[in-house]
This record gives C-alpha cells, sequence and structure tokens, in this order.
C-alpha cells in the first residue's frame, strides 16, 4: 500500500496533495493507495468522495497548528500501523519542514523533488534534479522500510489521478504530547504587494546575469519598450536591488503571461516553477547550456548587455 | 552563545557538468569549488548573532581534504573555530548520510543554536540540517527570515507559500536551516585571511562501526541531462540583426508582442 500524505490549509486540500496522488497511483502498481489527512474534517471527506483510496485520519487537539514534533510523531504511528510501502507527499515549505525529521525518525531514505519515476514499489527508482537543475538524477532508497518520496510542485499531474467510488474514512488513534516544544503563532502576509505580477501580460525578467543593480536599466527600458512588468529571480531580491514583490519563483510569484523574457536568468528550479507556465518564453543568456533554455520557446545566446539594447531599439523603430 | 553553522562546499555556479565514465558522479577534478552560498547567509547570521549576544561561532563541514577551502573561507569571514569530518566518500553521500557525520562530530560540543543553509546548490535534498536537528534531539524550524533570542529560547519568522509568514518560538538548543536575503553576506577582509591562519580547525573521524551501520540513504544509479521540455528556436549573429529577427518572431509567429 501507498501512503499519501495530505496537506490542507484551513480545511480546503493542497493542489499538490492531488498531484502526489496521482504519483502514488502511478508507483503502486495495481498495490492500494491511502491518504491520511491529518486534522480530518471537510478535507477528508472530498479524498472519500474521490475514491482514491481508504482515508485515514487523525484528528487531535495538537494537530489544529502545524508544527514538525506533531506531524512527525502522528506520521510516524499511522506509519507503524498500516507499514505502507512508500510514503509520498507534495515538496511543499511544509513538507521540506517535517519530511527530512520524518524520515530520520523512521529510519528510512528520503527522496526529495522527485519530477518522475519509473517502475512500482519497493523496486521503484526516482528522477530528481541536482545542480540546479543542469543534471537529473535517478536514485534508488536504500535501507528497509518506507521510504518517503515528496514530488516536485508540477511534476505530476492532479487531473491524472484516477476516481473511483467512494471510499470509507477510518480514524486511526495516535499519542500525542499536548504540548511540542515549539510554540506558534498565526500565518500572516506582509505589507500589501505593490505590484500584482499575476495580472501582467508581459514580464522582463532579470537574474543574476544583470551583474550590478546600475545595469538593471537596460531591462527597465525593454520592458518600457514592451510593455511589460520587471520581475526579478530571487537572487535579486536577496539583494535589495528590486523588491521582493517583483520576485518570480518558489518563493515569490507564480506567472502564466503572454511573454516572458529571461535576462541573464540561469534557470535553477526555484525560479523556473515559477515561470514555465508561460504561453511565450525568451531567454537570453551567454550560457548556451543554462537550463532555462529547456523551457524556452525563443533564445539568443549572447552577451545580454549588446542583445538587450538591441531589443529595445528594434522595438523602439517598429513603434515608428 | 555556542553556534554551529554547518557549510557545504559544492562546484560553482559556473561548472558544467563532466560525469564519470558510469555517470554514478560528476568528475571532481574537472570542478572548481565555492561555499554554499545558502549555507553563507547561515554563517552569516550566526556571525550577527554573536556581534549582538557573544560567544563562539564553530563551522562544521564534511567531506574530502578540499572542503577546508570553505572553513578557512568561514574563519576569515568571522567564525572562530572549524570542525573537519575529513571522509572523501561524504563528497557524493547524500543528506542523511552527511547529517549522521556531522551529528556524531557535533554531539559533544553542546551548541545553543545549530544553523545551516535551507538546501545545498548541489544535491538539494533540504535535508542535511532537519537530520541532523532529528539526531541531535533538538527541535527544529527552516526557512526562517529573522531570528530573535529571549529567555533562553529562540524566535524565529518562518518563510512559507506565497508571501506568508509564521513566527515561531522553540527553547534552545535548536537547529534553523536559514534562507537567503535574511541578510546581507559580507566577504572576508585581507585582516581576516590572515587571523584564519592562526584559527584550530579540528579533525573528526566519521562514525565507524554500529553507529555507521546500515543507513538509510540514496543510491545515485546514473545522472544525466535534462530532456528539453521544448525546441527551442535559436536565433543568432549579430546582436542588432538577432534582436531584428527575435522581434519579427514574437510579432508574426507567436503573436506575442
Amino acid at each position: 500500500m501507498i501512503l499519501v500524505v495530505a496537506e490542507q490549509r484551513a480545511g480546503t486540500l493542497s493542489r499538490g496533495t492531488w498531484e502526489a496522488v496521482a504519483l502514488a497511483q502511478q508507483v503502486a502498481g495495481g498495490e492500494p493507495v491511502a491518504v491520511l489527512v491529518l486534522g480530518g474534517g471537510d478535507a477528508s471527506r472530498v479524498v472519500a468522495e474521490s475514491g482514491v483510496g481508504e482515508v485515514l485520519t487523525v484528528e487531535h487537539d495538537a494537530l489544529a497548528s502545524y508544527t514538525p514534533d506533531n506531524y512527525v510523531a502522528a506520521v510516524a504511528q499511522v506509519v507503524a500501523q498500516v507499514t505502507p510501502q512508500l510514503i509520498v507527499m507534495a515538496h511543499t515549505y511544509q513538507a521540506r519542514d517535517y519530511a527530512p525529521r520524518l524520515a530520520a525518525r523512521l529510519k528510512t531514505a528520503l527522496v526529495a523533488d522527485v519530477i518522475g519515476v519509473k517502475g512500482t514499489g519497493t523496486a521503484a527508482t526516482f528522477l530528481r534534479p541536482m545542480f540546479q537543475g543542469k543534471l537529473v538524477a535517478e536514485v534508488a532508497p536504500q535501507g528497509a522500510g518506507p521510504a518517503v518520496v515528496t514530488c516536485q510542485i508540477g511534476a505530476f499531474r492532479a487531473d491524472a489521478v484516477v476516481r473511483s467510488s467512494a471510499q470509507a474514512v477510518r480514524a486511526v488513534p495516535v499519542t500525542l504530547a499536548e504540548a511540542s516544544r515549539q510554540t506558534v503563532e498565526a500565518p500572516f502576509q506582509e505589507a500589501r504587494q505593490a505590484v500584482d505580477l499575476g495580472q501582467a501580460e508581459r514580464i522582463v525578467a532579470v537574474g543574476r546575469g544583470i551583474k550590478t543593480q546600475d545595469q538593471i536599466a537596460i531591462a527597465e527600458r525593454l520592458a518600457a519598450a514592451m510593455g511589460a512588468e520587471l520581475a526579478a529571480s530571487r537572487p535579486i531580491c536577496d539583494s535589495g536591488w528590486l523588491p521582493m514583490d517583483r520576485q518570480v519563483g518558489s518563493s515569490g510569484q507564480t506567472v502564466a503571461p503572454k511573454l516572458y523574457v529571461a535576462l541573464g536568468i540561469s534557470g535553477a528550479i526555484q525560479h523556473l516553477v515559477g515561470m514555465k507556465g508561460s504561453r511565450t518564453i525568451v531567454a537570453i543568456n551567454k550560457d548556451a547550456e543554462a537550463p532555462i533554455f529547456e523551457v524556452a520557446d525563443y533564445g539568443i545566446v549572447g552577451d545580454l548587455f549588446e542583445i538587450v539594447p538591441a531589443i529595445t531599439a528594434a522595438l523602439q523603430k517598429l513603434e515608428r | 552563545m555556542k553556534i554551529a553553522v554547518c557549510i557545504k562546499q559544492v562546484p560553482t555556479r559556473e561548472w558544467q557538468p563532466r560525469l564519470t565514465d558510469d555517470r554514478t558522479w560528476i568528475r571532481e577534478a574537472d570542478a572548481s569549488f565555492e561555499m554554499n552560498e545558502p549555507d553563507a547567509y547561515a554563517l552569516e547570521e550566526a556571525l550577527r548573532l554573536r556581534e549582538q549576544h557573544g560567544g563562539e561561532v564553530v563551522v562544521c563541514s564534511a567531506g574530502p581534504a578540499r572542503v577546508q577551502q570553505v572553513i578557512r573561507e568561514a574563519l576569515a569571514r568571522g567564525a572562530d573555530r572549524g570542525v573537519h569530518v575529513d571522509d572523501a566518500s561524504l563528497a557524493s553521500a547524500d543528506g542523511f548520510t552527511v547529517a549522521s557525520a556531522l551529528a556524531h562530530a557535533m554531539r559533544d560540543e553542546a551548541f545553543d543554536l545549530v544553523l545551516t543553509g535551507l538546501q545545498s546548490d548541489d544535491q538539494g535534498h533540504a535535508q542535511t540540517g532537519v537530520a541532523i536537528a532529528e539526531l541531535l534531539g533538538i527541535p527544529h524550524s527552516t526557512i526562517i527570515m529573522d531570528v530573535q533570542i529571549a529567555d533562553g529560547g529562540v524566535r524565529v519568522k518562518r518563510e512559507l507559500e506565497g508571501g506568508w509568514f509564521q513566527w515561531l518560538t522553540m527553547p534552545m538548543p535548536a537547529l534553523l536551516t536559514i534562507q537567503s536575503g535574511i541578510n546581507q553576506l559580507r566577504y572576508a577582509t585581507l585582516k581576516g585571511i590572515m587571523a584564519a591562519k592562526k584559527k584550530e580547525i579540528r579533525s573528526a573521524a566519521p562514525p565507524q562501526g554500529a553507529e555507521a551501520g546500515q543507513l538509510p540513504g540514496l543510491r545515485i544509479i546514473g545522472l544525466s541531462l535534462p530532456s528539453k521540455a521544448k525546441q527551442t528556436r535559436l536565433v543568432s549573429g549579430p546582436p542588432a540583426e538577432a534582436a531584428a529577427e527575435l522581434v519579427r518572431l514574437l510579432r508574426d509567429e507567436a503573436r506575442a508582442l
């Protein structure tokens, strides 16, 4: 049996949960899939109705708010009772916070950020990115016991999930300390964002290749000529060269505009996941092997400091 | 306050993949190495906490002799001393194996805080720090954007998806994995580089026998170049011509302008 650990926020199942179910169904090879919903509630009913497998719930006051201590303890106890072959969940911020501790507690392998799977069951091997997306590794979990597998958001398709007739919901008893070592406060959003990149039809984004803060002006002129919003990969925002609300990527905004122009952006996974859904992607980079070219529709390999002003000039000529 | 920072040495950002003949690892002789940038943010945070609260910053790294380069770099930036778990096989090992080696070397030092980057830019499991916390039996939190020390505990701001954050409090000792952008990195001065030469780097042996045992981990079956999601239309020629052609394609073919 393959055990999927669902993720929910305030009763709503995350999209990643369904992607994890898709992976579980692929690797199960005919074996049953079960879905663990910590906190139960409406989310467990939604899963049960989909018929993807038996739904296991753990309802305990200590799980009202997420803490790694209690999630690790709860999942570990469920695993001890139902003895799955594999444990699967989406590679979210929450999974990154507790899945490695769960694997260490269970003394089983962690296979994180999976983008593909070969074979089924305990013989399955997994594909995951390495070296900032420059390489893909095929890995095999070592050791006895269920490996903990987390899947990259968007790598498996929620709409590929095979549904069936409604299944039962079963409560699983666990023992949890009322007080975890973490005392959590309510999540909050930072100050209202000045720019909503999600609404932009065209985006010009800069990465490390822009080299200095001053030279962002080259990208600004292109954006103006194109009627585009300016965006950036995380390192540019970390340096304070552009505000965080212009960040595209796994820790910033996910965008899918008509046109996305990536200037001096290598295409590390954290950035790609934020923009690969764009309709037309253009990449300008001096490195022909940069991972950004894997998702680009059009590309120029060369010096952006010469090429970008030339594109701006060509656009201005069009206007006239 | 006694703070440990775990730092990994990884191939440089500019490195182009070259694989061993059996394709199970990279050809290290062809690579240049540097400090894993997420760990640099963890080091910077440790140095700032020491400036505010006093104490000692100890840099820990595991791998072959070459990793002493990043330990020295960290000492040059201001860390007080280093610990090197000297084992060449750790260079290609998975996160749990490395965590076991580091935890073994760190266990007797009784650190108040352990900081690591949120993941390494080579294998990127985002695992080593959290696994160390489990092995040392201390609480942890990840992807941290702010650290405050108060009343024998630590209050941290954890980054969540989509611009959300969450503060939480834990007693020390605790482990944190640090997010980039939490601070601005300092770089070594000449004075720091000279001072680093006199700072101690303790060599620690990797765990042996029972503790090493049958570790759960990952075996790399093969590395390959990623398959392309799309057929990229590359536009070549001198800048002015390439630019004009690209604009024409975007306007007439892609209809994106």
